[in-house]
């Protein structure tokens, strides 16, 4: 498997800071990819030595097979996208994709192709100061768009974006995916990234807390699978009764619905049973999601509070 | 090469569209007209009276307005691109450190001199129509070089101003930075020097080294390209004092400009080279 980014051992310390500690993990090519943790993590700093902005303290990392840092060349096949695209605010639009499209050597056809892309065709005339912070997040995933890179990094795209615009640039990143561009999206919105995303890295204070497909964290954790039924009304209390019989201990719900968590490891078995029981008229399986994977590996906790529950792979 | 101008383009339209560019050609050209027009109106004479007079008082005083201008036009230029954000996307683009601070100095250097060419030669324009004893290829060759020099020295200070926006963390800081530099270039070098001057009583030894520590301010140079030339008397009698008649060789004395215009652009490219953002 060939990687657009692979890092050994990577440290950054700022004095006795360590921003990024020790972090051995990759991004597949061809691949969109989760970078979690929560604010202080170390996505910013990890995103910064990608893009060659900043040196690292110790280890290796190597971008599309190059050394990144001071290889000012090798950004023209990288887009990015800051949190909170900034742009000059005297220029319009179209000037400003004009002028970076320069900068990028990218093809100035590009420029009106993305403008209409993300859906800034009509303001492309308008100075970039009288846009919203929603039509500035769509002028950065356009710029980020330029040159056709073979890397995207996205910092909390859809910041300030309405649903629509959402689900506009998540088609977006399904294109490039479907391309063989490789995406890396740092975001705090698990839920809204899960159906994204084909693997994530967790980062946590600097440490890389786990990382790999979501099959393979899930299984991994081996969290339970939750299962609603319906059952009819008045088999409510034999229902659960026969659960409990079986060790599978459900609870009704105010709705009448009942609810329970069937362990990995039994969860074909227990689910046989439970289509074949006479009194479940329906049943809703939902396997744990990316916040409770998140929540289950202590992203959000201090590193000090447990030791990592998990292999980076 | 391409991306260094292609920075400079857009630096220069900025400038062009802040209109700071028209507003410096205004400036230039009323303060020409105005010195040109009320130069003798202490001696009671007012309108257009000596051509050499005139460019003598428009060399001292774009030895205080040109330096300040080229502080305020780029003090900001880095910093506040960090400040307001667009600093980490613009690096993230194919351009290194060098390439993006040579073409916002490029950018701000162009504007300046289009400014000083324009405002400077309309006003010489309208002294000539005005005057016609000043219309001769010697008036010209001085209002050549006056620009010239001018363009030169306003480049220093975009590069002093250069150099303040890599080195500071705010554009506050880096404002309060470059009004310092401009006084002490404009005002503090020269009554250091005075002061010493005055203190060596003539020393012949130290009289002899003064003339050289000029040298180290572009403000005291571009007086030297420009009066020299005009002869002792038409301009700066502290200026004269302390050269006391040592004949510059004209050549040294843009070299050393030329120089000055490059060196603080180079220790500003140096500096943001090893800065972390």
């Amino acid at each position: 498997m060939s990687y657009a980014i692979e890092c050994e051992g990577l440290t950054k310390r700022y004095g006795a800071l360590a921003a990024l500690e020790d972090v051995t993990a990759g991004v597949p090519s061809g691949r969109v990819i989760g970078l979690l943790g929560h604010n202080g993590a170390g996505k910013s700093t990890l995103i910064k030595l990608v893009l060659g902005l900043i040196a690292p303290t110790g280890g290796r990392l190597s971008v599309l097979g190059e050394n990144p840092w001071r290889a000012h060349r090798l950004r023209q096949r990288i887009g990015y996208l800051p949190e909170n695209a900034a742009f000059h605010p005297n220029l319009t639009g179209r000037e400003l994709l004009d002028y970076l499209a320069r900068l990028k050597r990218a093809e100035r056809a590009q420029v009106q192709m993305l403008l209409g892309r993300v859906g800034l065709a009509d303001a492309a005339k308008r100075r970039v100061g009288t846009y919203s912070k929603g039509m500035r997040q769509r002028l950065g995933l356009a710029q980020a768009l330029l040159g056709s890179p073979e890397l995207v990094l996205l910092d909390e795209p859809t910041t300030g974006l309405d649903p629509q615009a959402s689900r506009e640039l998540y088609r977006i990143v399904g294109e490039l995916r479907a391309s063989g561009r490789s995406v890396v999206i740092s975001s705090h919105l698990l839920a809204e990234l899960e159906p994204h995303i084909d693997g994530a890295l967790i980062l946590r204070q600097g440490r890389l807390l786990a990382a790999g497909t979501l099959v393979e964290l899930s299984e991994r954790a081996a969290l339970p699978a939750h299962v609603v039924l319906r059952a009819h009304a008045d088999e409510v209390q034999a229902l659960l009764a026969r659960l409990a019989a079986r060790s599978l201990p459900a609870q009704a719900r105010p709705d009448g619905r009942v609810e329970l968590q069937l362990p990995r490891a039994d969860k074909l078995r227990a689910l046989r049973e439970l289509v074949g029981d006479p009194a479940v008229a329906d049943l809703d399986v939902r396997e744990p999601t990316l916040t409770q994977l998140y929540d289950w590996l202590g992203a959000g906790r201090p590193a000090s509070a447990e030791a990592s529950p998990c292999t980076p792979s | 090469m391409h991306a260094i101008l292609t920075v400079a383009w857009k630096e220069f339209r900025d400038d062009f569209r802040n209109r700071w560019t028209i507003a410096i050609a205004v400036l230039f050209a009323l303060l020409a007209l105005g010195i040109a027009w009320f130069g003798g109106a202490a001696a009671g004479r007012v309108g257009f009276t000596s051509f050499d007079a005139t460019l003598a008082s428009l060399t001292t005083l774009g030895a205080f307005v040109i330096p300040l201008i080229g502080l305020l036009i780029a003090y900001d230029t880095v910093v506040g691109d960090r400040d307001d954000g667009t600093l980490l996307l613009m690096l993230s683009y194919p351009l290194a450190r060098g390439q993006l601070v040579g073409g916002k100095f490029l950018g701000h250097c162009a504007a300046l001199a289009v400014a000083t060419c324009a405002g400077f030669a309309l006003a010489v324009a309208i002294m000539q129509v005005m005057q016609p004893a000043a219309q001769t290829l010697t008036a010209w060759l001085y209002i050549g070089r006056f620009i010239l020099s001018a363009s030169l020295l306003g480049a220093s200070f975009v590069g002093f101003a250069c150099l303040i926006s890599v080195q500071t963390a705010s554009k506050s800081r880096a404002a309060g930075l470059a009004l310092i530099g401009w006084l002490a270039s404009v005002v503090l070098f020269d009554l250091v020097l005075l002061a010493l001057l005055v203190m060596s009583g003539g020393n012949p030894l130290e009289r002899a080294v003064y003339p050289y520590l000029l040298l180290l301010n572009p403000v005291d140079v571009f007086r030297l390209v420009n009066l020299a030339a005009l002869g002792n008397g038409a301009g700066n009698e502290l200026l004269t004092g302390m050269t006391a008649g040592y004949a510059y060789a004209p050549a040294l004395l843009y070299a050393v400009l030329l120089g000055w215009a490059a060196l603080p652009f180079a220790w500003a490219t140096a500096a943001f080279r090893g800065k972390e953002v």
